[in-house]
């Protein structure tokens, strides 16, 4: 059924433009959706994979009317129900490269059970979470990553379910990625949304978007200068987590316990210092509670990631397997297993 | 089969064109299975065959309760035969609790094989009779002929060198049941010993132990003097040269999805989430892997479904099925399908409702539901298999209707079809459809730009799925602009789509074969109109009442969404319609609706079949005041 014609080699070079569809976006001015679709614009010609083998999914919400401005193929669902869609067309299609956009009340709230089941099953999808810790479009209601006490039109006097924690859940849920950027950080984003690209499994990214119209500023102490560098630790492969202004704080783990330690006293230096491993999924469960408690850094960049096979990969194996003596005919299919003949 | 026929006595053997018995014991006693094997045989050795399997939703109901009741119920004939049977004639009654809750269903005059042990003091008790009462020994069943017999005891007798436990050996009565009754109609014990020995691969001991029972039911027969004077029956096998399968209602919807995407030459995906009465489907499925099935058990119906319009909007021939419940959870993916306009089987097969209702019971109340259980103007083809057979000719139709007219399609099945069976003359390839998917091809630089909804003449658009190079496009559930898909919120944009949409369902119409009259006169007195599971009861009462000299005819609806373009013509040619249905009346809305006719409605909503006497008493009732 597929084009087989193309391939990485006879591509020509693809540009941020040719990615664009005709469509204007509709996002509020300021939103930071805007900026997501720019980074994607920039990274997908950077992935080598064709234009009409990838495919952008979404349920409802702002961040899901996405597939509408990128010039792929698209399809904007129905509400929380991108993922079961885009794991049908996984597995019925693996040679596509398919993407995911959706939001914390898309993903969490109404999806949240195809959320969970998705990160456990594994297929090889590249999922963006849009989360502005509130309902957009249908103009500022709280949810389910909205912060206790936050007052909008459906709790005036303020939150009082207890939000979600994305990463916790993704990681609880069995989810072999997960990973957070920032809409305001550009090149990080990308570089992210790179990694995402070539995970092979369930690729979590959650994004931290600015909603200026019903949630401004939820954000906003991981992104003014004075107070991101505090707030903030961007975490990489085999290095130590280590943040502040001046480089001069870190992370060391007491036990089960993330301790910050200043490493302008004598006390401490890097080497004691908790090192990043992507593949320790102990220590990306604590990582993932960074977001629970105030006197720690929010963490972003690769939390977790693990090889782990894609449940489109098992389900074609175990088809090779029933295959392996050849396939089956309609003849024989027509005529069973167990047919008798009546002389 | 040599040692059997040695040590049969010479006892009278009677021909018979048809019987109907029942298997009915305890949820624990095996009675489906048994029920299954001597179905098996009776398949094999040629004669027409009908099944029924009638089970609490309960896996365990409380053992001797009537409650725990479970029955098999199947009919076999020298002639052709559309039901289990109204009645039957012979009833096996492993405890009390089943004679209790079946003997109303039993003729009179019928023969009653009742287990003994099943009527001690605690079973009596526990199936609710007075204290004191014993049905085999008080003179209420003076109008059967009842045969007791120590079941237990005597397949504890056949088995005490075996080696087993004395729960395995009390688990083979089944087997001695069944013996019994290959003896009393002169059928061939080999196949149920083949199936013993293949079942037991690797146990054969237990094989040698189930067909040791089995014989001494045989044999019982033989030497008791009891069946004396009954002598034994013979059903003569009548059925056409050829290879025979037989299949459920539930196993010929899954083949027939593999058998329509092989033929369409698309990948089946089957998206699911388990269903009571709909689950076989997807199990029956998972099992053709080596046909390069794909199913998808999901974490629930909704993603059953969307997952499904996943796969379909990347090319496969993409299904779900459910029951009531399910359907209603998926109706708002159903509405997305309407409007992406993307080809989809939905298999619903219909239990008693409303909510859990009756799980494992049939009723064909979901009508209403697959044609207008969607928000927003949604139409969509419905259509309903008639008996088990049928169910692979109306899903493969299904299929071929939601390829050829890129739309998703309802096929309404119910409990009855799922779970009876009926065999079926192997069908050729050559003989199915052929299933013609509209793949957009690939746009070369300088063609034309590719518009997703510009349509064809019968208003079907192309099915232009991701990898196909110039195509790419993004559609979804918001309103569409006519031909280019963008999104659109023009009110005149709206209407017109509005009404493209529900031109491109009535036009299948076109496609589609006119209304036939299953059997009776084409213009006369009365016109019973079905649709669905009522088939083989209406065709049996049609007939029935044809002999007796009334002019009346049948017709069974398969398309019920368009309607048959001549069906119509056909209401007009009878003075009185007549509507049997397993609902309150709602099939008789549409044609009211439809037709301006006034039809009678005749209904039953008791979580059964209707059975053909009652079918005929309402057609002479009916002609009687004509």
């Amino acid at each position: 059924m597929t084009d087989n014609d193309t391939t990485i080699k006879t591509l020509p070079v693809l540009t941020a433009k040719d990615f664009a569809s005709d469509q204007e976006p509709k996002w509020c001015p300021g939103c930071g959706d805007h900026s997501v679709l720019q980074q994607l614009k920039q990274v997908l010609p950077e992935l080598g994979v064709a234009p009409e083998n990838i495919v952008f999914v979404s349920g409802i919400g702002c961040s899901s009317r996405l597939p509408y401005y990128l010039a792929t193929y698209g399809v904007h669902g129905i509400h929380g129900r991108a993922l079961p869609m885009a794991t049908g067309l996984k597995v019925s299609r693996p040679d596509l490269s398919v993407w995911v956009g959706t939001g914390d009340g898309d993903a969490l709230s109404i999806g949240g059970n195809h959320f969970i089941h998705t990160l456990r099953r594994n297929p090889d999808l590249n999922v963006i979470l849009f989360n502005n810790e509130i309902y957009g479009l249908t103009k500022g209601q709280y949810s389910p990553t909205s912060k206790i006490g936050l007052r909008t039109v459906t709790s005036p006097s303020g939150v009082i379910d207890h939000p979600f924690n994305t990463a916790a859940l993704t990681i609880g849920s069995g989810g072999t990625f997960f990973a957070r950027a920032f809409d305001r950080d550009g090149k990080f984003l990308r570089s992210i949304l790179q990694r995402a690209a070539l995970h092979r499994g369930t690729s979590l990214v959650e994004i931290y978007q600015n909603c200026p119209i019903f949630n401004n500023a939820a954000f906003e102490a991981f992104a003014t200068l004075d107070s991101k560098a505090d707030n903030t630790i961007y975490v990489e492969q085999d290095k130590p987590l280590v943040f502040g202004k001046n480089k001069n704080r870190g992370i060391m783990l007491d036990g089960f316990t993330p301790v910050v330690v200043d490493l302008d006293k004598d006390e401490f230096s890097t080497s004691d210092l908790w090192i990043h491993n992507e593949a320790d999924i102990n220590k990306a469960s604590i990582l993932a509670r960074f977001a629970d408690e105030e006197s720690l850094p929010r963490p972003f960049g690769v939390f977790y990631a693990e090889e782990r096979v894609t449940y489109e990969d098992a389900l074609a194996a175990q088809i090779k397997d029933a295959q392996k003596n050849g396939c089956w005919t309609l003849e024989e299919l027509l005529k069973g297993e167990n047919s008798y003949e009546i002389k | 089969m040599t040692d059997t026929k040695k040590t049969t006595r010479q006892v009278n053997v009677t021909s018979k064109t048809s019987v109907s018995v029942l298997f009915a014991g305890d949820s624990g006693d095996g009675m489906q299975l048994t029920g299954t094997q001597f179905a098996n045989t009776v398949a094999t050795h040629g004669t027409e065959l009908n099944t029924f399997p009638n089970f609490p939703s309960e896996i365990r109901a409380p053992a001797g309760t009537i409650a725990g009741v479970s029955g098999f119920q199947l009919q076999f004939s020298s002639k052709p035969v559309y039901t289990p049977g109204a009645r039957f004639d012979v009833m096996v009654a492993m405890n009390s609790a089943a004679l209790k809750a079946n003997l109303k269903n039993l003729h009179r005059g019928g023969i009653i094989i009742a287990g003994t042990e099943g009527f001690d003091e605690k079973n009596l008790k526990l199936a609710g009779y007075p204290e004191g009462a014993n049905p085999l020994h008080d003179g209420s069943l003076d109008n059967y002929i009842v045969f007791p017999v120590p079941i237990l005891q005597l397949t504890r007798e056949a088995l005490k060198e075996s080696g087993l436990s004395s729960k395995e050996v009390d688990r083979c009565k089944n087997m001695f049941v069944l013996g019994l009754l290959y003896w009393l109609y002169t059928l061939p014990l080999e196949g149920t010993m083949e199936t013993l020995y293949a079942k037991f691969q690797k146990n054969v001991w237990m094989a040698e132990a189930n067909i040791r029972a089995m014989k001494a039911g045989y044999f019982f027969g033989d030497e008791t003097e009891l069946f004396a004077n009954l002598g034994r029956f013979d059903i003569s096998p009548q059925k056409q040269h050829g290879i025979y399968r037989r299949v459920t209602g539930n196993e010929a919807c899954a083949i027939a999805l593999t058998a329509a995407s092989k033929k369409a030459g698309l990948e089946l995906f089957l998206g699911s989430y388990p269903i009571t009465p709909a689950t076989e489907i997807l199990q029956t499925l998972a099992k053709k892997k080596k046909y390069g099935v794909k199913t998808f058990q999901a974490e629930d119906e909704i993603a059953g479904i969307v997952s499904s319009i996943g796969a379909a909007y990347g090319g496969a021939l993409a299904a779900t099925n459910t029951s009531g419940p399910g359907l209603a959870l998926k109706t708002e993916a159903l509405g997305l399908a309407v409007i992406l306009e993307i080809p989809l089987v939905i298999i619903n097969v219909q239990r008693g409702g409303p909510s859990t209702g009756l799980p494992t019971k049939p009723e064909q109340s979901d009508l209403f539901m697959a044609l207008y259980g969607r928000h927003g103007e949604a139409p969509l083809p419905v259509i309903a298999a008639c008996s088990p057979v049928d169910c692979f000719y109306t899903t493969y139709e299904a299929a071929r209707i939601a390829v050829e007219h890129m739309t998703p399609v309802i096929c309404l099945s119910d409990g009855y079809l799922a779970l009876s069976s009926e065999p079926w003359k192997v069908e050729s390839p050559d003989n199915l459809a052929a299933i013609t998917p509209r793949f957009q091809p690939a746009r070369e630089a300088g063609d034309p730009p590719y518009l997703p909804y510009k349509r064809d003449e019968r208003q079907v658009r192309s099915w232009a799925i991701p990898g196909t190079r110039g195509l790419e496009h993004r559609i979804g559930g918001l309103e569409k602009q006519h031909e280019t898909g963008n999104v659109s919120h023009d009110p005149e944009n709206h209407e017109l789509m509005t009404k493209l949409r529900a031109e491109k369902i009535a036009r299948i119409a076109d496609s589609i074969p006119l209304q036939s009259i299953d059997n009776g006169p084409l213009k006369g007195d009365l016109l019973v109109l079905g649709w669905g599971s009522t088939y083989g009861a209406i065709k049996t009462a049609v007939e029935q009442a044809i002999e007796k000299g009334y002019s009346v005819a049948h017709a069974h609806l398969r398309y019920i969404y368009p309607f048959p373009k001549n069906l119509g013509e056909i209401l007009g040619n009878y003075k009185q319609v007549m509507i049997p249905e397993l609902n309150n009346g709602q099939l008789v809305h549409i044609i009211r609706d439809t037709f301006l006719i006034a039809p009678e409605s005749y209904t039953k909503v008791q979580g059964v079949p209707f059975n053909e006497m009652e079918i005929l008493t309402k057609i002479t009732d009916l002609l009687k005041e004509l």
